[in-house]
């Protein structure tokens, strides 16, 4: 291949390899081809395996008998001769590994059953630590979602090192780094460091070893698209096989896969139709992504996501868009394959795309549902152009950076204890030091504002102390090894806090401030119920008076984060981003001021509350739009549904409108937006018959999912949020 | 300027009231009544809340990042009951450089609307029958205002949309379709027929506000009706819509 040389050719750089070498594509989706005979077969054979995964319950199988790393299987196959691009977690597709060193209470189980026990794992490090407060906040789920019983996850390898330079290059690279690294005081940090750097340096050759044992050298730079195709996803492979990870994203890999195929058109060794069935491959590999996790699990983050998470299009440092025809190509497989939740395809959006690559992607959300967009123009500036999306919207430079994941605190019930001097409303006991309690019938805003701000101060402090013994936990016993071997030895890591309820906390304050609103008691004295009187302003109106208290909250959450120090020095960062966990934090969360009744779900990430936005979607973006990506750099999620006839009359019209949508969103700083174009009578009707949707994907806060997969509450969740349906 | 007007709502996400994203003004106040109104909420006058032109003008300008390819529309209600509250809306949306577009039943006298029917960019001007008995059942009132406003927007060469029901047992007659084709055809001013068929979405309104429906036996109009009624408009030579039935693609 001849790629064009730079500083890429010295020291790792992807970038440089990138930004040097890339093609940006004007054009329009013509050039796309249909799936292959190939691809039609072995997709109808993949489709037999789901069918038959759907029907064991949704586990295929598990092989409880190897603890899974990177070369514990032998290789396995749905059909060697279909496959062009190969490789799966276990010995047979959809067969789930067991990875205990996250710590799964399920996995202990299931060897007691065998009369085995596991070593030391991240989880019972985690609780041999943790506090008593800890332990309450966590019971009574004032912090929750954390990711101390499972793997965290969040962690981007940038898996194009391996076709860009083979194994041999990347394990030099580490050593020397190892050796170099000595100094006069060998401490705890370079201790550390060192035993990381090894652990790197053996994956690197197990993942080498993996390769091999499906018949592939990857010791060198791939030499044409179908083996950087494979070479990157072998690196990817490695990371599934030894990380139950919350979110697995892939990074940014299309642009980059587009130089070699620009390649290999020009020359003639491949046709465009052989490129896009090495690329219907290889998503098909990555919609077959399983792990085995527990239920409680499946209740925060439903209908099985694993967060293959492709960041596509952006643009370069340089003016240059970076959509490629391999941009086209990835969203395609929607077309060739179906709809799916997998791979979690993210287009970073910019207001300087080409206007047909604009065009194509609100075709495809209107017609697949399957696609995120995330604002490139704000993140850009803060991230440079090489950046994925970890999970569902956090940003981090691909290789060089990687979070602390750390779930979020709920808002809703912080401000149920400002009201109730610290104790829980559903459990009755001392959760937070004992404050003094709101006591008036009547609520007065000052007052609980007051108190509300006293109360984010002790849980932010609980909470990044929290995920710093979380995280300590995590580096010690599952350590990311061959997601690191592909990163820099010297990353930046974000500690990543969140809130949830962030509109029921607005919605709250705005009710005491502008109605009146009586607490209701109980026995011991705590608000259980609220009456509100008169009408109030509420968040999702493009109305200052409430939304300015939104934004306040984000500000004032974030800014008391930073004062605590974090675990290896971590930058802080936060998200306003619930996935489907709205649902049972609403369910552990008392009622609140804003007139939502206990139990009663919460609106997903930073979505305003079901039906209380009346003014039309745009008024309900510009309010979101309005909260400040500078205190929530890890993300903003806000997830819109619409039925097909709100967008437009005629097909054109819908997908210009969803464009101007997308625009006028962006330019307002919107980080970033779910489309989900549909009728809600389909999703009813997919309830009650499940088995003629197969590949019903919907988006929900930040992933897409497979609809017939979620549990019953959380798909009538779907159905009572906002759709807009204007007519 | 600074006009009050009485103002029912508004949707920020409007995409089939003109070209591109509309944010629509729903101006309170309705002097037809016709039988099949999906907002009869909108009917009585001065019952909607009081606004300031230049106010609902600020706050249309923060939607501008929205609506650049798209504009503001002003409906109703009748928006030309209200028309120098709707000149003023439209005279300074326009020096912002916004589209603007007024959706009305066309029910006012020239002698009042022609200043504003001068100043948008664009009419979607709804005919409810051609056959004045049947438009004085349909709605109360004769459709000659109607028909001097089309012939108004001809004359000074305003780009029109034009919308018609289609009401099955009322408007939705092949003979009579085929006369208000041939009638539309020499108007030069027309760029779009609309044909919208007859919904009950409303009805639920009507039972709210204590109003007899008249019309809950009517059965909404056929796809095959639809496509039938769409051929003749497009036989005659006129540009005609149809809104695209909400078919899902992703099952």
């Amino acid at each position: 291949m001849s790629f064009k040389t730079g500083n890429w050719n010295k020291e790792v750089d992807t970038r440089g390899f990138i930004a040097a070498n890339y093609t940006p594509y004007d054009g329009d989706k013509s050039f796309l081809a249909s799936p292959t005979e190939k691809t039609k077969l072995l997709w109808e054979k993949t489709l037999e395996l789901l069918k038959e995964e759907r029907d064991r319950n949704g586990v295929y199988d598990i092989d409880e008998n190897t603890i899974s790393t990177i070369t514990s299987h032998k290789p396995g196959y749905i059909d060697k001769e279909l496959e062009e691009i190969v490789g799966f977690q276990t010995d047979e597709p959809l067969k789930r590994a067991v990875m205990p060193f996250g710590g799964i209470n399920l996995v202990h189980e299931q060897l007691a059953v065998y009369g085995r026990k596991l070593p030391e794992t991240h989880n019972d490090g985690v609780f041999d630590a943790y506090t008593d407060e800890m332990k309450r906040a966590r019971h009574c789920a004032i912090i929750t979602g954390l990711p101390d019983g499972y793997g965290r996850g969040r962690i981007i390898g940038d898996y194009r090192r391996i076709p860009l330079y083979g194994t041999t290059f990347l394990t030099e690279k580490k050593k020397n780094a190892k050796a170099s690294y000595v100094f006069d005081v060998i401490d705890e940090t370079v201790i550390r460091q060192r035993e990381e750097l090894s652990e790197q340096i053996r994956s690197l050759q197990e993942l080498t070893d993996m390769a091999a044992s499906y018949g592939y050298d990857i010791s060198r730079p791939a030499k044409d698209t179908k083996e950087a195709i494979q070479w990157l996803y072998f690196g990817y492979l490695a990371a599934i096989k030894e990380q139950n990870g919350a979110a697995m994203s892939l990074g940014r890999v299309s642009t980059f896969l587009d130089i070699y195929a620009e390649e290999d058109l020009k020359s003639g060794k491949y046709t465009e139709a052989e490129i896009q069935e090495l690329v219907d491959h290889f998503i098909i590999k990555l919609r077959l992504v399983r792990f085995l996790r527990t239920p409680a699990y499946n209740e925060l983050f439903s209908g099985d996501p694993v967060w293959v998470t492709e960041a596509i299009a952006g643009m370069c440092e340089d003016g240059r868009h970076m959509v490629t025809k391999m941009s086209y190509r990835f969203l395609h497989t929607l077309t060739n394959l179906g709809p799916a939740p997998e791979p979690n395809l993210t287009v970073l959006w910019s207001q300087r795309l080409p206007e047909n690559f604009k065009n194509y992607c609100a075709e495809m959300s209107i017609a697949t549902s399957s696609i995120q967009y995330e604002s490139d123009d704000i993140m850009r500036p803060k991230f440079g152009d090489d950046y994925g999306i970890a999970c569902c919207v956090s940003p981090m430079r691909i290789g060089k950076q990687m979070q602390f994941f750390g779930a979020r605190a709920n808002l809703g019930k912080a401000l149920l204890y400002a009201i109730n001097g610290g104790k829980d409303e559903r459990y009755g006991i001392q959760v937070a030091p004992e404050f003094a309690p709101v006591t008036s019938e009547y609520l007065d805003y000052e007052e609980v504002q007051r108190k509300f701000d006293a109360m984010l101060g002790w849980l932010a402090k609980l909470y990044i102390n929290t995920l710093n013994v979380i995280h300590y936990m995590h580096d010690k016993y599952a350590y990311e090894r061959v997601e690191m071997a592909l990163h820099d030895e010297e990353v930046l890591r974000t500690m990543a806090g969140g809130i949830a309820g962030l509109s029921v906390v607005a919605d709250s304050l705005s009710a005491i401030k502008h109605a009146k609103v009586k607490a209701i008691r109980n026995e011991e004295g705590l608000a259980v119920d609220f009456e509100i009187e008169g009408d109030y302003p509420k968040f999702g109106n493009n109305d200052a008076s409430v939304d300015q208290i939104a934004m306040d909250v984000v500000k004032s959450f974030r800014t008391k984060l930073g004062a605590h120090p974090t675990y290896r020095g971590a930058q802080h960062a936060m998200s306003v981003l619930t996935i489907t966990s709205n649902v049972v934090y609403g369910k552990k969360t008392g009622a609140t001021p804003d007139g939502r009744p206990a139990g009663e779900p919460f609106a997903p990430g930073a979505n305003p509350m079901h039906g209380r936005d009346t003014n039309g979607c745009i008024a309900s973006m510009k309010s979101v739009a309005k909260l400040p990506f500078d205190y929530s750099e890890d993300g903003i999620s806000y997830t819109f549904s619409v039925v097909p006839g709100a967008l437009g009359k005629e097909a054109d019209q819908k997908s210009e409108n969803l464009v101007s949508l997308l625009d006028g969103y962006f330019a307002d700083k919107g980080h970033h937006i779910n489309v989900n174009v549909l009728n809600k009578e389909v999703l009813l009707d997919a309830m009650d018959h499940p088995e003629n949707y197969p590949q019903l994907t919907i988006r929900v806060s930040g992933y897409a999912v497979n609809f017939i997969k979620l549990s019953r509450e959380q798909q009538l969740d779907v159905l009572h949020r906002t759709f807009h349906d204007k007519m | 300027m600074s006009i009050k007007g009485s103002l029912h709502s508004v949707e920020t996400f409007g995409t089939l009231d003109g070209p591109g994203i509309r944010y629509v003004l729903f101006l309170q106040g309705c002097a037809l009544r016709c039988l099949y109104c999906h907002n009869p909420d909108t009917w009585k006058m001065g019952a909607g809340k009081e606004v300031d032109s230049q106010e609902v003008v600020k706050e249309i300008l923060t939607y501008k990042n929205f609506i650049r390819k798209g504009g503001v529309t002003l409906s109703g209600g009748e928006p030309l009951l209200q028309p120098e509250f709707a000149l003023d809306v439209i005279q300074s949306c326009r020096e912002h450089g916004i589209h603007t577009a007024v959706d009305t039943a066309g029910s006012v006298s020239l002698l009042r609307s022609a200043p504003v029917l001068d100043a948008a960019d664009l009419i979607l001007l709804d005919i409810k029958s051609l056959k004045d008995s049947q438009c004085i059942s349909l709605t109360g009132k004769s459709n000659s205002n109607t028909l001097a406003t089309l012939d108004y927007c001809e004359q000074i060469g305003k780009p029109v949309w034009l919308r018609h029901v289609l009401v099955p047992g009322w408007t939705l007659e092949m003979s009579q379709l085929k006369e208000l084709a041939e009638f539309l055809k020499p108007y030069q001013c027309i760029e779009k027929v609309e044909l919208l068929p007859f919904h009950k979405m409303g009805e639920y309104k009507w039972k709210a506000l204590k109003l007899q429906y008249q019309l809950g036996d009517i059965t909404e109009p056929t796809e095959e009706e639809l496509i039938q009624v769409k051929k003749l408009f497009a036989e005659a030579g006129l540009p005609v819509v149809l809104p695209e039935s909400s078919v899902l693609h992703s099952a």
